[in-house]
């Protein structure tokens, strides 16, 4: 782990969220303003910290995934089909049907992965090809389902498209429960704690993102299987010297990658929102792929990236709440084009002026032949 | 007998290795059509008549044909674009951006020129201005990243996806506020129509074909002739096939970089500032959608040759383009277009199922088309 870069994107984080406490004193606490911020900042890097994951998992076995988008839309969408069938069609209940859409959202995830395993590495296609298919082919299919589903012809759904059966459920952790005995349970107290609260109830996927980040960091390189993913993905020869089997640990990483970009699928339709529009990826899975590039191809470098962008994200929301107080200095804060440019300007700066260089595992994209 | 087969190999292999280039994406294209119509069967359509449908609506009329190059200009400009930053070693992914600031550009050359200036422009004057500002924004853009791949190290790859956005952001900023068209009538984020002077004439009067089609097929040749016949070309595809050998030979890697980002984004922007002179005489948000990731899978299927990035631009325009007429003949949403294209890709790119399939034997040795993240 390198903790001076992290230190210093820990660092940008806190610039970006004292900017708006100093902005918006006025409106509202720095305690309130902080850990809305915080909430909004994990919420929106979740699919991005499981997409960048996604990333790190194929590619440090050698298999460049640029297809993380196309994953994560087939993954949203037949989350949702699956949760719409179970609910509708079944009948089961809310959280049967929300349980199954995940499950069906991992495995089409999966699946999706287990197409670039088979062009990448059995039949040694470009790998830029094959994330290159799998993402025309996730618009292509996921757009022509929905379509032909809801709007075709004997459509079971009447020329409608319904709704999700409901959203995934806020996990509480009962902090206050440590906490107000702390601080006495007095009224700032309790609102004190509050506020803490908004940033750890998050939901399902999530908390997961955040727990599977470190998960990955301790799989990868603390145990027997992570050393024998990253042999493979840096001298897969020397790896299949020593008797590890290199196809089969191309094969299981690249899939297990892909069930983390569809855990990112079900967070779109079944945790943020309740419905499926096509194209709702929106280009967040290669937001993802930088993601990766940016940590260095290493779990908790990837998270800090996604959490970068989540934080330019929650001061872009703070600002449009805050607009009629800033102060006329910076004037430019009150347009939201510019605001919405920081995430993507902090990344250039962050990568050129800091990072630099980064370095991809050495067989990285390279078909292995015996 | 020996003298007659020494003297008739070369010729015999090289038809066959042309016949073999051919082939591979011809049985690519029949296996995903046979593929794409077994769905169609499966979802209760008449597979016939979609194709019939699909072929009819991209060549079976001069409105047809027309339409067709109308989609492939832009498709050519920014296949050309990716394959040639593959040839460098590069991948640019942020052909969308350097498409639309190419357009928007062009479109303010356009119109606000002439309304600045106080008089209006002769064509020959005006319309070249368009086109080389539009080309110059486009370089432009594209040469930011790849002086920052050069001196810092920074990715390509997460630089043009942030620069993209960067691009849609103030672009969406410029035709929602100064360069609005203020026409009252107008309520979508879109510039003013830019002045007859700054437009291309279509080749056929009733016809959209317009010359931007004529100069994509010349920036094709213009492109496979850069790489092939000159000084510099050499220098983008050594440094494109090894950097650390080119170095060695003495070629400056750096200036190399940035000069391919820079023809790469050129391309790029003139797939938008075509667009913006030849077709629709203004820019307007939302019509370049997806051109720069259609880029991508045409470059790749091109196998990054100039001339297959012609065909496979034209095949991918063709598609679009017909897939209005499948639509109404069949009912069959106009998303299972993007389905065969992948199959194509697919297909083209799996060579070893398709010779699998057809019991061909493999030929000669496999182009290396990208070297995945370089170094």
């Amino acid at each position: 782990m390198d903790w001076k870069r992290f230190g210093f994107i820990f660092l940008i984080i806190v610039v970006l969220f004292g900017a708006v406490v100093l902005v918006g004193q006025t409106k509202s606490s720095a305690i309130v303003i902080v850990t809305s911020m915080m909430a909004t900042t994990i919420a929106v890097a979740t699919p991005l910290t499981l997409g960048a994951l996604s990333g790190v998992f194929c590619e440090r076995a050698g298999v460049v995934n640029i297809g993380i988008e196309g994953m994560m839309l087939t993954a949203a969408f037949f989350g949702w089909l699956a949760s719409i069938y179970m609910s509708h069609i079944f009948g089961f209940g809310v959280g049967i049907s929300i349980t199954v859409g995940v499950i069906f959202a991992i495995i089409s995830g999966g699946l999706m992965a287990l197409l670039l395993a088979v062009l990448s590495i059995t039949y040694k296609v470009d790998q830029i090809i094959g994330g290159t298919v799998i993402n025309i082919l996730a618009i292509g299919l996921t757009g022509f389902l929905n379509r032909q589903l809801f709007f075709g012809k004997g459509s079971v759904f009447g020329g409608e498209i319904p709704h999700a059966p409901g959203l995934l459920p806020t996990i509480h952790i009962p902090i206050e429960e440590i906490f107000i005995p702390l601080c006495g349970g007095g009224a700032n107290c309790i609102e004190v704690v509050d506020s803490i609260n908004k940033v750890f109830d998050q939901k399902i996927v999530a908390i997961s993102a955040i727990l599977l980040v470190f998960i990955a960091h301790y799989v990868l390189f603390y145990t027997r299987w992570g050393l024998r993913t990253r042999a493979v993905g840096e001298h897969p020869k020397a790896a299949d010297t020593v008797g590890i089997n290199v196809i089969k640990m191309r094969y299981a990483n690249v899939i297990i990658g892909g069930m983390l970009a569809g855990l990112a699928g079900a967070y779109f339709t079944l945790e943020s929102v309740s419905s499926f529009e096509p194209l709702l990826t929106n280009g967040r899975g290669f937001i993802s792929l930088a993601a990766v590039i940016f940590g260095n191809w290493t779990p908790i470098g990837a998270w800090t990236a996604t959490l970068v962008f989540g934080a330019s994200q929650a001061l872009n929301i703070k600002m449009q709440l805050f607009r009629d107080v800033i102060p006329a200095q910076w004037a430019f804060l009150q347009n939201s084009y510019v605001v919405g440019l920081i995430p993507y300007i902090l990344t250039m700066i962050i990568l050129t002026g800091i990072i630099g260089r980064t370095t991809p595992p050495a067989a990285d994209g390279v078909p292995y032949e015996k | 007998m020996q003298a007659e087969t020494q003297s008739g190999s070369p010729t015999k292999s090289l038809l066959r290795s042309a016949l073999d280039a051919m082939l591979i994406p011809l049985l690519a294209i029949l296996t995903a059509v046979v593929l794409g119509g077994i769905i169609i069967a499966v979802v209760r359509g008449n597979p016939f008549l979609a194709y019939y449908g699909l072929i009819q609506g991209s060549f079976g009329s001069a409105k047809a044909l027309s339409e067709t190059a109308v989609w492939a200009t832009p498709y050519i400009f920014a296949g050309l674009a990716v394959a040639l930053a593959f040839k460098g070693g590069l991948f640019n992914i942020g052909a969308e951006g350097q498409l639309a600031l190419g357009a928007v550009s062009s479109a303010f050359i356009g119109y606000a020129l002439p309304e600045w200036l106080g008089f209006d422009l002769p064509k020959i004057i005006h319309l070249p201005l368009a086109i080389i500002v539009g080309m110059g924004m486009g370089a432009l853009w594209a040469a930011i990243v790849g002086f920052l791949k050069a001196y810092t190290g920074g990715h390509e790859v997460i630089n043009t996806i942030m620069m993209n956005y960067i691009a849609l952001i103030a672009i969406s900023y410029l035709l929602n506020g100064p360069m609005k068209d203020p026409d009252p009538s107008n309520i979508s984020a879109r510039t003013p129509a830019i002045a007859e002077s700054a437009r291309i004439s279509p080749i056929f009067d009733g016809l959209r074909v317009h010359w931007g089609f004529v100069f994509a097929l010349l920036a094709a040749f213009l492109v496979w002739w850069l790489l092939t016949k000159t000084t510099l070309g050499f220098e983008i595809r050594t440094v494109g096939a090894n950097p650390d050998a080119a170095k060695y030979a003495g070629i400056n890697v750096k200036r190399t970089i940035i000069l391919t980002m820079a023809i790469s984004g050129m391309l790029a922007g003139l797939a938008g500032t075509f667009e913006v002179t030849g077709l629709n005489y203004r820019h307007e948000i939302g019509f370049s959608i997806g051109y720069g990731f259609d880029a991508i899978a045409i470059a790749l299927l091109g196998k990054s040759h100039p001339l297959g990035v012609v065909l496979a631009a034209i095949l991918f325009a063709a598609m679009r383009n017909g897939a209005t007429r499948m639509q109404f003949l069949t009912q069959l949403p106009v998303d299972l277009i993007s389905m065969l294209q992948a199959l194509i890709l697919l297909f083209v790119a799996a060579d070893a199922i398709i010779r699998y399939i057809y019991r061909i034997k493999s030929q000669g040795e496999r182009v290396v088309l990208t070297r995945g993240w370089g170094g």
